[in-house]
């Protein structure tokens, strides 16, 4: 591969868009200033199964400043009912409670809400199950898991194998629904200036909000355009239009020339904007005595919604992790009246790694051995699944690089051996890895200007990821100038196609075609092209793509406190060692890194959505009920990375860090809980309840 | 129904007429155009819309904009006249405590008030007694931050930089 010389990659400029987001004045979907807007405000189903017999908007419109109400009764006919979560408004069918059944448009947010309270519905409730478990009867096998994995994967005779190991470890975890809760609600403002549909929207692919909505409303594409400069968070949930973006479109052509402003609220984005499965997992390992691994038996459950199938890919880690000539993976799904689960960061890998690491860890403690240790002995030469050889494979770098700055070794192996103050101390390590992803499709387009001035334009996203600042720092490698040079433009589909930003592929995918398309620049135009020069190219198959297994890996080192007498957990140390190619940028990359590890420690000792059966619904749909990671609940964090240049990648020879930092982070701090109290917990969340006994 | 308040934000005298039930947070972002506070619950539990009122750091969405009349409001947009970033913000820039950006005018504006509140000797959850102001060590900065909800996960670099500020303001 041509590789680019890393001048301006690899240092830690500020964030471009810095100065203007802590400012406040950088526009977010909601922000962006439109004469003569118009607000709306659902309403949602109160069943979570069954029809809408009657509904009444009567009061809602004789309500001042209300200017319209629409209802599956009045709202304009869809034109593709392929995707189920978007025909929104289109039949009286309910599928699961929360589902936006009508919506009130009027001159003030005020008035919308005042009226959407007004609207009087008369149902026929069905009987719903919401009851998640992994005895049901109806479990069923998915064609594919997301991202186009098999369901299932069999390797020799993992049973067999299992059953005469001489160490055995057989558990069972379980990790909670969570919601991904990005900072910026999902937000789109919509106007519909016939012919042309244009969405203000808050997302992770401007081109997929627009090639969904046009296929939805029966528009072509160029009807349609989407304009995302700046996105509060997405974390996945912005990674596909869901709901709110066809309402919103519909109530457009409801008052056409005049903006509908449409931001879900934070109740209502735990229902209508996506959140991870929860699972249960049986992870069965079996070794020899002194560790190595004959046998791995991987059995998730998980849910999807019954009107839309989403699969989470929580095996999927398993099956090239450690070295075993045995190995079975199975997906099961429950289908439930629930709304659609989707990605959240590192859907799969998070999961699974959760319960695959805290195995590890039970394995180590059977086997009388260092838990680094034992993935040594576990490390494969090459990919256990495909055979291919590993285009990059570090884990065992990190971990004992993690292992030399934690001071590991110092580590009393047995439990409950430290205390301080009423306060147990303990330790634990749990390995991470990600998929190196390149999507095809993207396109950019380079322009010079006068005195040696670029832009550069591409339709790509930045969710707080850092893309304004680490695209203009690779353009300005590819063309050989300094970043001053560079004019980005990213955000709007007026900009060449760009995939999603997801799967950790954003700068992989976009940064190779900027090379490519500087390359194509200087085929066409010299070295030194005149003002007014302009190529184009898209994103290149990697040579290395069907021959290498190319994955990110790290380690995670987690030390925690918990309080004898409360329960309570405390991380108060963590550190992160990660192998991802190329650092693009190190000041940005780590803050992603322990983004993501912060977010491994929400989800280990705070995060779960509760669904209350009888309803159908989740009860703690706030911050208040559903607890983040908070200041106070971080404390000495930090993330590193080995020195390394993936030159089977990416011309920049980078991966991608979006989504590494939060696989393994909670199964590091479990396995910690376990060093320091001698109690294993398998269920997530680690609350007090689960450490009082 | 329907009020006229007069409101200073970020130095300009500005007066508005408005629903009775609208929040100062939906007056500021949809009567006067200052997006400098954010909505991120509408429920005073994320931080995202806090701003400092007559000089107190307050959250806008539990402020009906009716009660706020008279008051003077500072926003992250006002701390920067001019673009010129507060040494604050600048800090915030260079330890990198932001990524969406989502979060972070609130975290400027809770900061800054948080900081006041330290130097009048305002006791948080986490100060040891109560005879002598608290050392803004780091735990008390992130016992006193946690109002400020960051969904991604700067709150190391949101505690270094405003370490940053505290550094520069005690070396004239």
């Amino acid at each position: 591969m041509q590789m680019i010389e890393p001048r301006a990659m690899g240092t830690p400029l500020q964030r471009i868009d810095g100065a203007a987001k802590i400012m406040g004045t950088a526009p977010y979907a909601f922000e962006h200033r439109l004469e003569r807007p118009t607000y709306l405000h659902p309403v949602q189903s109160t069943i979570a199964r069954g029809r809408i017999l009657k509904i009444d908007t009567r009061a809602a419109e004789s309500l001042e400043g209300v200017i319209a109400v629409i209802t599956h009764e009045t709202a304009a006919r869809l034109a593709s009912d392929e995707n189920k979560e978007l025909w929104v408004l289109q039949s009286a069918k309910v599928h699961f409670r929360g589902q936006f059944i009508a919506a009130v448009i009027a001159q003030t947010p005020e008035s919308a809400r005042a009226g959407a309270d007004r609207i009087a519905v008369e149902y026929e409730a069905a009987r719903h199950d919401v009851s998640f478990s992994g005895g049901r009867k109806d479990l069923y096998a998915p064609k594919t898991v997301n991202a186009g994995y098999p369901t299932d994967t069999n390797q020799g005779d993992a049973e067999t194998a299992f059953e005469r190991a001489e160490v055995k470890v057989d558990s069972t975890y379980t990790t909670p629904m969570e919601h991904n809760s990005p900072m910026e609600p999902h937000t789109t403002i919509a106007i519909w200036e016939s012919p042309k549909l244009t969405l203000y929207d808050s997302t992770q692919s401007v081109h997929s909000v627009r090639t969904t909505v046009a296929k939805s409303l029966g528009l072509k594409v160029d009807q349609v355009r989407v304009v995302s400069p700046y996105v509060g968070g997405g974390f996945g949930s912005k990674g596909e239009p869901h709901a709110h973006n066809i309402l919103a479109a519909l109530a457009a052509l409801r008052v056409p020339g005049r903006p509908v402003k449409f931001a879900l609220t934070r109740q209502q984005m735990f229902c209508l904007a996506g959140y991870r499965t929860p699972t249960i997992q049986r992870f069965r390992l079996g070794a020899t005595r002194d560790g190595r691994l004959t046998s791995i038996i991987h059995d998730v459950v998980e849910l999807t919604s019954r009107f839309k199938e989403f699969a989470e890919q929580t095996a999927v880690p398993t099956r090239l992790m450690y070295a075993s000539p045995n190995r079975r993976t199975r997906h099961r799904l429950a289908a439930l009246d629930l709304p659609k689960p989707s990605w959240m960061r590192a859907p799969g890998e998070t999961p699974g790694m959760f319960a695959g690491e805290v195995a590890m860890d039970e394995l180590a403690v059977a086997c009388g051995l260092d838990p680094v240790e034992l993935r040594v002995r576990n490390e494969p030469e090459r990919n256990p699944e495909s055979d291919n050889p590993w285009g990059n494979r570090h884990l065992l770098e990190c971990l004992r690089e993690g292992a030399r700055r934690f001071a590991w070794s110092e580590r009393d192996p047995r439990p409950r051996q430290r205390s301080d103050r009423g306060w147990l101390i303990g330790s634990g390590v749990a390995s991470s890895t990600y998929p190196r992803y390149v999507l095809l499709g993207s396109r950019a387009t380079i322009r010079c200007g006068e005195r040696g001035q670029y832009t550069v334009r591409i339709g790509a996203a930045d969710l707080g990821t850092g893309t304004w600042t680490t695209l203009t720092q690779i353009a300005a490698d590819a063309l050989q100038c300094p970043v001053e040079a560079v004019h980005l433009e990213i955000g709007d589909t007026e900009q060449p196609n760009a995939t999603v930003a997801g799967g950790s592929s954003g700068i992989s995918s976009w940064g190779w075609a900027i090379v490519a398309a500087a390359q194509e620049l200087r085929r066409l135009h010299g070295a030194r092209p005149a003002a007014g020069a302009e190529a184009s190219a898209q994103t290149p198959k990697g040579a290395d793509d069907e021959t290498f297994a190319q994955h990110s890996f790290g380690a995670q080192f987690a030390e925690v406190r918990v309080n004898t007498l409360t329960g309570e957990v405390r991380l108060s140390r963590m550190l992160g060692v990660f192998s991802a190619g190329r650092i693009i940028n190190p000041r940005l990359a780590r803050s992603q890194l322990i983004g993501g590890m912060t977010m491994g420690l929400s989800m280990a000792l705070h995060e779960e959505s509760v669904v209350d059966e009888r309803f159908g619904h989740v009860i703690n749909h706030d911050f208040a009920g559903y607890h983040i990671a908070a200041n106070a609940d971080v404390t000495d964090m930090d993330a590193v990375w080995l020195d390394e240049v993936d030159d089977r990648s990416t011309p920049m020879g980078s991966r991608g860090i979006g989504e590494i930092g939060i696989v393994g982070a909670a199964a590091a701090i479990a396995n910690a809980v376990y060093h320091a109290t001698g109690t294993r917990i398998r269920n997530l969340p680690i609350t007090p309840d689960k450490l009082v006994t | 129904m329907k009020a006229s308040i007069t409101l200073r934000v970020d130095g300009e005298q500005r007066s508005l007429t408005l629903d009775t039930r609208t929040t100062l947070l939906d007056a500021l972002r949809e009567h006067l155009g200052v997006t400098a506070a954010k909505k991120g619950c509408d429920h005073g539990q994320c931080g995202a819309c806090t701003v400092l009122l007559d000089g107190r750091r307050v959250t806008t969405c539990l402020s009906l904009a009716v009660a706020c009349d008279g008051t003077s409001v500072t926003t992250a947009e006002g701390l920067a006249p001019g673009g010129t970033l507060h040494p604050l913000q600048q800090a915030f820039l260079e330890q990198d405590a932001l990524q969406c950006g989502y979060c972070t005018p609130g975290q400027i504006c809770s900061a800054l008030g948080m900081l006041d509140e330290a130097q009048a000797g305002h006791p948080s959850f986490v100060t040891e007694g109560l005879a002598a102001p608290a050392e803004l060590s780091d735990e008390e900065i992130r016992e006193r931050m946690s109002g400020n909800l960051c969904r991604c996960g700067a709150y190391v670099n949101i505690v270094a930089a405003i370490r940053q500020a505290i550094a520069e303001r005690a070396t004239p």
